[in-house]
């Protein structure tokens, strides 16, 4: 058995005590102790993908301990399709939230702390395939979540990471109580109970109690994604979190919502999967639209950002419940690509911040002749965020938008929309921050362009925007499997045509049976 | 005929009880000797009775003894070296606790053993008259511990603490009274027997049931009987309600559980409705009353009423499934709170100043590890994993729902979501504001911080391999009578 997975989800684990017991350490030592955990990890994820079998549709470099026997839970990791990319981007994205907050001058021990902690938690509930141990690392993204804001953040933070907190933790709340009735339902139906998700998926359940359940995990994933109407946390937790918790929070932490829809209610809830599926790609697609004019209407440099998140992650929601083999694919790549743009837009944002200490866009302005550097990152930002062809969003959300109009046309064409909105929001925030006349020379004080560390960790970000932009293959060969087989697994189900008006999709689109007959 | 006398299985009560009166006739006679070395010879009492409860484990003679007076199962094992643990903890932070505020108080550790005494009696109680003994010997030894300090609070705690005390041990004695007029005997199995075979009056015997449960509904502080709780917690040294408030919540619903699956166990179906109210209105009104508190002690008051109906949650299923999660809890609950307690003891550093929240405002810049441990023991009573308290919490989920009780779980799951609030705003002051007051004195004495780190290691060694007692708890979950 490998132990792979284990050690890319705990060695970050390895640096939270010397940070936490190391007094005497600098400041500049605790940012060095953390930046070569997560190195090191990095590269124990670059090791993962070298052992992941793209020809294997299903889970990989499994192991399985006994953890509590009686209660038939164990601690069962596993990675594929869906999970591989997702292990690469935290592994790649955390050294980098490390980097992008050097400059954070107080507790800086708790502060490094914390966000391995987060790295750790967020691996696990990716690679989790026991329902309860996913369950524990999904709470335990909380609390370092909640001090990173809170401590670190800007004006309002204390608001904002109790908000964050209490969302998240009341929609969690429910999945517990689902994971709970699976668990008898496999001690009656399957003689032993277990939290194990391939026992689960063996389970027949009643169309009502799949509702219920589908209900219960929805929730709890659609606040952290978060899905209009449940995204009102995000906002405020971004634009008060420091840089570091923002990249985190976008690049990482919300992609544990769709993976966990992905996962968990496309797997084993697909009857209900498939008749809900027509009222949450409205709600996704309403995100689309309702994140991209909210945008366009922030002074805010930071608000717009974490609505474009909003809008971003709509695409995301779309692409999974289209369930078809594009739209799937196309969500997963563009988990991973948001991961990287809107990541690399907060880490612009956030330099511009702690030069100008403002947020306002209307006091920005010009900056592009005074920090070029800065400028071009975050022109790269946000063109891959627009989707310009070459760069990596236009991948994922061709894909996504391909898969839509596959099942509906009418919301393939809206979601559309939401792709020229983000060409409207972005580009006015880049004219408006960068372009016009040059600031004036009191106020070019301390207005540097960017130094080393920070172009260090730009340019692998924009490398790898590039690289899927260009290669996305390289990423869909992976992905493509896993989409298949929960695909096929989705659309094998028939649909009670007695509950709600969903099952019309797969009357209206002859697509639909030929994919599920062409997979395995 | 004389019964036949059995000592073997009450050894761990008269080891303590033995203790506690060498400890306080010898603190009065050899006055020369260092208080802290009466701690000790009190520490090996508690380890003493330890030693004898685990002989106890593979005991094979008969199911009870003294005339059917104390049951000698696994359960009453495991009940009893819980309590023994918290003892030893309490032991240590009392000590502490008086030496440092100066009010010398020989009388603590004999008294702490005679309260541990009744305790582990109540717990192993198989009759009524046994059970209402041990209820006495221990409040009495806890209403007299609560006042000793000259504080005005506390000597206002005790006092209430002895009158509404009285008021549930007189509706305990009445069911007592009337249990026995429905079967016709104080025992348990011989309740149980005569409430199968309908040879009792049911009418009587449901009198019984609700009686009981108010005694029992005032010392493990469920929601309505639970007045006393805050200003008691608050009142006393902040080291007794530390122990009183994991032991006698243990000794309590140990006795309960007895009590309520062995004598009424045929009558099932009638007390499942109380403990659900009991469980509903504990988690509903414990914590929505601890968002509004402002000392931290009254607030960890209404949260081990809150916690009080997460216990009974795990209890609506009567039988081993339920009685092992309760178990589960109250061990999580017993380590968790004795540990907070101790925190803000050492935060008080000298009797009881700064109990007040807003006294733990930038607490994490003072002593990072004062507020590091206490934030570890709030996260473990909401729940988070990977403490213990997160466990916990899905063990009694787990019996209420597979005994069918779902609405009750939904109203713990919401009352979990809402302690989390409170337990919160406790991080966020230490965490996120900034000290308001200036640097007071600190206590920085090795000795509390090497008793606090006991617990916070088992909240997470426990949190994370639960399985080390699992086993155990599953086994100690079978009342044999």
């Amino acid at each position: 058995m490998s132990t792979w997975l284990t050690l890319v989800i705990f060695l970050p684990l390895v640096g939270i005590p010397v940070l936490l017991l190391w007094r005497g350490a600098t400041d500049n030592q605790a940012r060095t102790v953390a930046l070569v955990v997560a190195a090191a990890d990095l590269l124990v994820a670059l090791g993962v993908l070298g052992a992941f079998d793209p020809s294997v549709a299903g889970y990989q470099l499994v192991e399985q301990v006994e953890w509590v026997s009686s209660a038939g839970l164990s601690y069962l990791v596993g990675v594929d399709g869906f999970s591989i990319w997702l292990v690469v981007l935290t592994a790649f994205m955390t050294p980098l939230a490390i980097l992008s907050s050097w400059r954070v001058e107080h507790r800086v021990r708790l502060f490094m702390a914390m966000t391995l902690l987060l790295e750790t938690a967020i691996l696990g509930s990716f690679l989790a395939l026991d329902l309860l141990l996913f369950f524990v690392f999904f709470e335990m993204l909380l609390v370092p979540m909640f001090l990173v804001i809170g401590v670190f953040g800007s004006e309002r933070r204390v608001y904002a990471s109790v908000k964050f907190f209490l969302f998240t933790m009341a929609g969690s709340a429910f999945l517990l109580l689902g994971i709970v009735f699976l668990w008898f339902q496999t001690a009656d139906q399957l003689g032993s109970p277990s939290f194990d998700l391939r026992q689960m998926e063996l389970l027949s359940l009643g169309a009502t109690t799949q509702r219920w359940l589908f209900v219960a995990f929805f929730i709890a994933f659609a606040v952290k994604v978060p899905i209009f109407p449940l995204h009102t946390w995000l906002p405020d937790a971004h634009t008060e979190a420091p840089t570091n918790g923002s990249i985190i929070l976008a690049a990482l932490l919300l992609k544990a919502g769709p993976y966990g829809m992905l996962r968990f209610n496309l797997d084993l809830f697909p009857e209900a999967s498939r008749s809900f599926g027509d009222a949450i790609a409205m709600l996704a697609v309403i995100g689309i639209v309702y994140g991209a004019v909210v945008a366009m209407m922030q002074t805010d440099i930071k608000r717009l950002v974490a609505y474009s998140s909003v809008s971003h992650m709509g695409f995301v929601i779309l692409g999974i419940f289209t369930f078809t083999v594009e739209g799937t694919s196309g969500a997963v790549m563009q988990m991973v690509n948001h991961g990287l743009s809107t990541g690399l837009l907060f880490f612009v944002v956030g330099m511009l911040y702690e030069r100008t200490h403002t947020r306002d866009i209307g006091e920005m302005g010009g900056l592009a002749k005074v920090t070029p550097w800065i400028a071009a990152a975050f022109l790269v930002a946000t063109l891959s965020s627009i989707g310009l062809p070459g760069l990596n969003n236009f991948v994922g959300e061709f894909l996504v938008i391909l898969g839509s109009f596959g099942s509906d046309r009418v919301l393939g064409a809206i979601a559309v929309s939401g792709v020229v909105l983000s060409a409207i929001y972005m580009l006015w925030a880049y004219q408006r921050t960068f372009q016009g006349p040059e600031p004036r020379a009191e106020a070019r004080r301390g207005l540097v362009d960017m130094v080393p560390g920070e172009i260090a960790a730009v340019v692998p970000v924009v490398a790898a925007m590039l690289v899927l932009g260009v290669a996305p293959n390289l990423a869909l060969d992976r992905i493509n499997p896993a989409s298949e087989g929960v695909v096929a697994w989705v659309n094998s189900v028939e649909i009670d045509q007695s509950g709600l008006p969903g099952g019309l999709r797969a009357e209206l689109d002859p697509a639909f049976t030929v994919q599920a007959e062409g997979s395995p | 005929m004389t019964p036949p006398i059995d000592l073997g299985p009450i050894l761990p009560e008269l080891i303590l009880a033995g203790t506690a009166i060498v400890v306080l006739l010898g603190g009065a006679i050899a006055r020369g000797v260092t208080p802290f070395a009466w701690v000790l010879l009190a520490l090996a009492g508690v380890a003493g009775a330890a030693v004898a409860a685990v002989g106890l484990w593979d005991w094979d003679g008969g199911l009870t003894v003294l005339a059917g007076g104390v049951a000698t199962d696994r359960f009453g094992v495991a009940t009893r070296l819980i309590i023994l643990a918290v003892a030893a903890i309490g032991l240590l932070l009392g000590h502490h606790y008086f030496e440092r505020s100066g009010e010398q108080r020989r009388e603590f550790a004999p008294l702490l053993l005679l309260a541990t005494t009744g305790m582990t009696l109540f717990a192993v109680s198989a009759d009524l008259i046994v059970a209402f003994l041990a209820l006495e010997i221990l409040s009495l030894s806890l209403y007299v511990m609560t006042g000793l300090s000259r504080r005005l609070g506390s000597v206002e705690g005790a006092m209430k603490y002895f009158l509404l005390g009285a008021f549930s041990s007189a509706f305990f004695l009445f069911g007592i009274a009337m249990a026995y007029g429905a079967s016709g005997s104080t025992q348990l199995d011989a309740i149980s027997g005569a409430l199968a075979g309908q040879t009792g009056s049911t009418a009587l015997a449901v009198t019984a049931i609700g009686l009981l449960a108010v005694g029992f509904g005032f010392k493990v502080s469920a929601v309505p009987f639970h007045m006393w709780t805050p200003d008691v917690y608050q009142g006393a040294p902040t080291a007794v309600t530390a122990f009183m408030s994991a032991g006698t919540k243990v000794a309590a619903f140990a006795a309960f559980v007895r009590v309520f699956n062995v004598a009424f166990q045929p009558l099932a179906w009638d007390w499942e409705p109380i403990v659900w109210i009991l469980a509903a209105l504990s988690m509903i009104a414990g914590s929505l009353l601890a968002i509004a508190q402002t000392d931290i002690k009254r607030m960890l008051a209404y949260s081990s009423i809150s916690h009080a109906g997460f216990v009974f949650t795990g209890l609506t299923s009567a039988g081993e499934t339920g009685i092992s999660a309760a178990l589960f809890y109250l061990v999580a609950y017993a380590v968790t709170v004795i540990g907070a307690f101790g925190v803000v003891m050492l935060v008080s550093s000298r009797g009881e100043h700064r109990t007040s929240l807003s006294s733990y405002a930038g607490l994490a810049r003072r002593n990072p590890l004062a507020a590091g441990l206490l934030s570890l023991f709030l996260l473990s009573l909401a729940g988070i994993p990977p403490t213990v308290g997160f466990v916990a919490k899905v063990a009694v989920f787990r019996a209420a729902v597979g005994a069918g009780y779902w609405p009750l779980v939904l109203i713990g799951v919401l009352a979990s979501v809402v302690a989390a609030y409170f337990y919160l705003r406790v991080i966020v002051l230490m965490f996120m504001h900034e000290p308001q007051e200036a640097e007071a004195e600190r206590d920085d004495t090795i000795l509390p911080r090497v008793v606090v780190a006991v617990p916070a290691a088992l909240v997470l060694v426990l949190g994370v391999f639960p399985g080390l007692i699992v086993g155990f708890l599953d086994q100690a979950a079978v009342l044999r009578w």
